[in-house]
């Protein structure tokens, strides 16, 4: 039986009273694919179209309402000081706030700057880095503003979307995943990649939700889901080690699609083990 | 009424990937500035790949653009593969192109449906087109579905597909896999065709005097096939350069406008050759090579092969849809998986660059990395970058010859323009806002 924590949520009453909630998507830093997501629901996007109204939803329709909303999905993190500013405005017209994705629960892959040398970044990718305006760091939604529900993955899994959707419909409580992706390999049968065939996975510190995609494909997990509750990362990174993988390597798996969520967890579980 | 001057503002360019605004002044009847502002905050992927491993850019520059992983993940891996000289062939080069037909389906058939049309029929959205037509967009939606469901069997899932590496795939589909494929894409081409026919119907909007007639149509040109990965950078006016060189010519220039780089073929600060990419320019290269049953389909709705209006591209995108429909068909008929799913791609110093055909035009990729496999430089230009001074000539010619629009006709014939380009903005780095000043 996997682990699931059910969450509760003040789900908008404009529900029961019988009301269609109102939606909105909103973009900062990102590559689209979460909210893309949505749309990717062929068989329930009409469904789903005639159950809420989508009210602010700008890759999808022209037509735009204004707030208060019941439900706000977020992609993306913030870079610069006018998204730090647009989120909050955001939360104060939202009534539920959802974060999609590991850019908008992590800081996503362009955390990568956070730590290093903006300017000299900006200066590589820009002929005039003065026309550019961006912070030092890309942060999560959740550094900024109250988060209500984090949906995770780079991207997210269509299927959370849609019962996220449902049981706000619905007002019934959440289940999602809190365990490793090991738990959905061992439920889909697929034989652990990293016993059998000696290959590099996250899957025991990641968490799941994406149906434990990578390895049944014979490939190890990268960990696009960022870290499950309580994961050992060190005592991982010993194990990816003796399979032969360099430090090198091993930082760069751990910092990509949730840059600093699992580093930031392994130093302090060093941390914790240190004789004080 | 007519307006000598004109102060113009629509807050968000809607319908488009990504965020951006655009802005138009008109002074004295005269169009004296048109700037499609791209303003989505900076993301810095060529600097962070810096010191990265050189089998990583097929996953992280996928990030780049939800849209297109395919496209970043096939331009990263020819790029790559390059400099160590591996050119997988056989059954892994057809998964490959297997994997680019799902992409070119789905977003094709994004921008068609939900996008684009909705400018021709009058309305803010695909799914109002639903409320009218909703047998059509049933099709429609299954449509989108098959090339998502390509994309789940080849790549794990349609959005940044996990079964990608260098030299090929971690795993190969069995025949069996592909083979569920079957009635999803025989309906598909039906569904396909009655998009097309429909599309067909459109009143197309045309831009007179349209300075773009005369820019550059560039794309890959195959010397059998209509381009996915592979061939050379050919245009309509004579260029014919490997990849590497094209890659060399391009010139990126940098404007106070935008987060994204402009691009034109040499020359320094904007001074080179303009040109543009894209479904337009793929079908005036190489609609030649298209099978008998699309040129076919073509012929009836009466799309030439040399096709200049940008309003018409939604009719090359859903030839395109259609032909990616049977390109599926007939590499599932004839697959046999590979004897191994991928090759060795050895880390070896060097400078390796790779165009591929993104849906919406080519994506140019080059990266240098050293002898222990760390990349030290790396350039990604999007088509959206390449297509930006296409879109702006467009919008001041537009403009120019339809000032007796009133502001709020005018700031929406202005998005359909942009639109017309399919244009990416997460790619370029992405959000758009009209504002128009006509000023005395």
């Amino acid at each position: 039986m996997q682990h699931t924590s059910a969450t509760p949520i003040a789900w908008p009453e404009s529900i029961e009273h019988g009301q269609s909630p109102s939606l909105a998507v909103w973009k900062f830093a990102s590559c689209d694919g979460c909210q893309l997501s949505l749309l990717d629901c062929e068989d329930e996007l009409m469904a789903v179209a005639g159950r809420v109204a989508i009210s602010y939803f700008p890759e999808a329709t022209t037509a735009m309402v204004d707030g208060p909303y019941d439900v706000s999905l977020v992609e993306g993190s913030i870079t610069t000081e006018h998204d730090a500013a647009r989120i909050l405005d955001i939360r104060r017209q939202s009534r539920l706030l959802v974060t999609i994705g590991a850019c908008a629960t992590a800081g996503g892959i362009q955390a990568l700057r956070n730590g290093r040398d903006v300017d000299g970044f900006t200066s590589i990718v820009y002929a005039h880095p003065e026309y550019i305006t961006t912070l030092a760091t890309s942060t999560p939604i959740a550094d900024h503003v109250r988060v209500d529900l984090e949906l995770r993955g780079c991207p997210i899994d269509r299927g959370q979307l849609l019962q996220t959707l449902a049981a706000l419909l619905n007002r019934h409580a959440l289940r999602l995943p809190t365990t490793s992706v090991c738990i959905e390999c061992k439920a889909r049968q697929t034989s652990c990649v990293m016993v059998a065939h000696g290959t590099p996975c996250l899957g025991p510190v990641t968490q799941a939700g994406c149906g434990a995609l990578c390895p049944s494909f014979h490939r190890g997990c990268y960990g696009c889901f960022g870290p499950m509750e309580s994961p050992n990362v060190p005592a991982l990174r010993t194990q990816l080690g003796l399979l032969g993988l360099a430090g090198v390597d091993i930082d760069r798996l751990l910092n990509t699609f949730n840059t600093t969520a699992f580093a930031e967890l392994e130093q302090t579980q060093i941390d914790e083990r240190a004789p004080s | 009424m007519t307006h000598k001057t004109l102060n113009l503002h629509v807050p968000t360019l809607t319908r488009v990937e990504g965020e951006g605004a655009m802005h138009v002044t008109v002074e004295d009847g005269e169009v004296t500035d048109v700037k499609l502002e791209i303003y989505e905050p900076p993301r810095m992927f060529e600097a962070f790949l810096r010191g990265r491993g050189y089998a990583e850019p097929v996953d992280i520059t996928a990030r780049i653009c939800g849209i297109c992983p395919v496209a970043y993940q096939m331009s990263a891996a020819h790029a790559i593969e390059s400099i160590a000289g591996v050119h997988p062939g056989g059954a892994i080069r057809e998964l490959r192109r297997l994997l680019y037909c799902g992409e070119w389906i789905e977003s094709h058939v994004l921008h068609m449906a939900f996008l684009h049309a909705p400018d021709f029929v009058g309305v803010d959205s695909g799914i109002e087109i639903a409320q009218l037509h909703p047998e059509l967009m049933t099709e429609v939606l299954h449509l989108k579905k098959t090339g998502n469901r390509i994309m789940e069997v080849v790549g794990g899932r349609p959005i940044h597909p996990v079964n990608v590496r260098l030299g090929g795939f971690y795993r190969a589909p069995t025949r069996a896999e592909l083979e569920t494929l079957s009635p999803d894409l025989e309906r598909a081409h039906a569904g396909a065709l009655a998009l097309l026919k429909w599309v067909a119907t459109f009143d197309y909007p045309s831009i007179p005097n349209r300075l773009a007639d005369n820019t550059e149509y560039v794309s890959l040109r195959h010397e059998s096939e209509y381009p996915f990965n592979e061939g050379r950078m050919v245009s309509n006016l004579g260029l014919d350069l490997d990849v590497a060189t094209f890659g060399e010519q391009i010139r990126e220039y940098h404007v106070a406008h935008s987060t994204a780089l402009h691009a034109t073929l040499g020359g320094d600060n904007g001074t080179g050759r303009r040109y543009q990419t894209g479904p337009l320019a793929r079908w005036m290269n190489s609609a030649d090579l298209v099978p008998s049953s699309v040129r076919a389909v073509a012929d009836e709705l009466g799309v030439a092969e040399v096709e200049t209006n940008p309003f018409r591209s939604i009719l090359i995108r859903g030839l395109e849809v259609l032909w990616a429909i049977e390109e599926a068909q007939r590499i599932i008929a004839t697959y046999r998986p590979p004897a191994r799913p991928a090759l060795e791609v050895p880390a070896v110093a060097g400078i390796g660059h790779g165009c591929t055909e993104a849906p919406r035009g080519t994506l140019y990729h080059r990266y240098e990395i050293d002898a222990s496999g760390t990349i030290t430089d790396a350039v990604i230009i999007p088509p959206t970058s390449q297509n930006q001074d296409a879109i702006e000539t467009d919008l001041r010619d537009f403009v120019a010859s339809h000032l007796d629009l009133d502001d709020h006709t005018l700031g929406h014939r202005c998005e359909q323009v942009i639109r017309n380009y399919d244009p990416c903005i997460s790619c370029a780095t992405h959000f758009l806002r009209f504002s128009i000043d006509r000023r005395d």
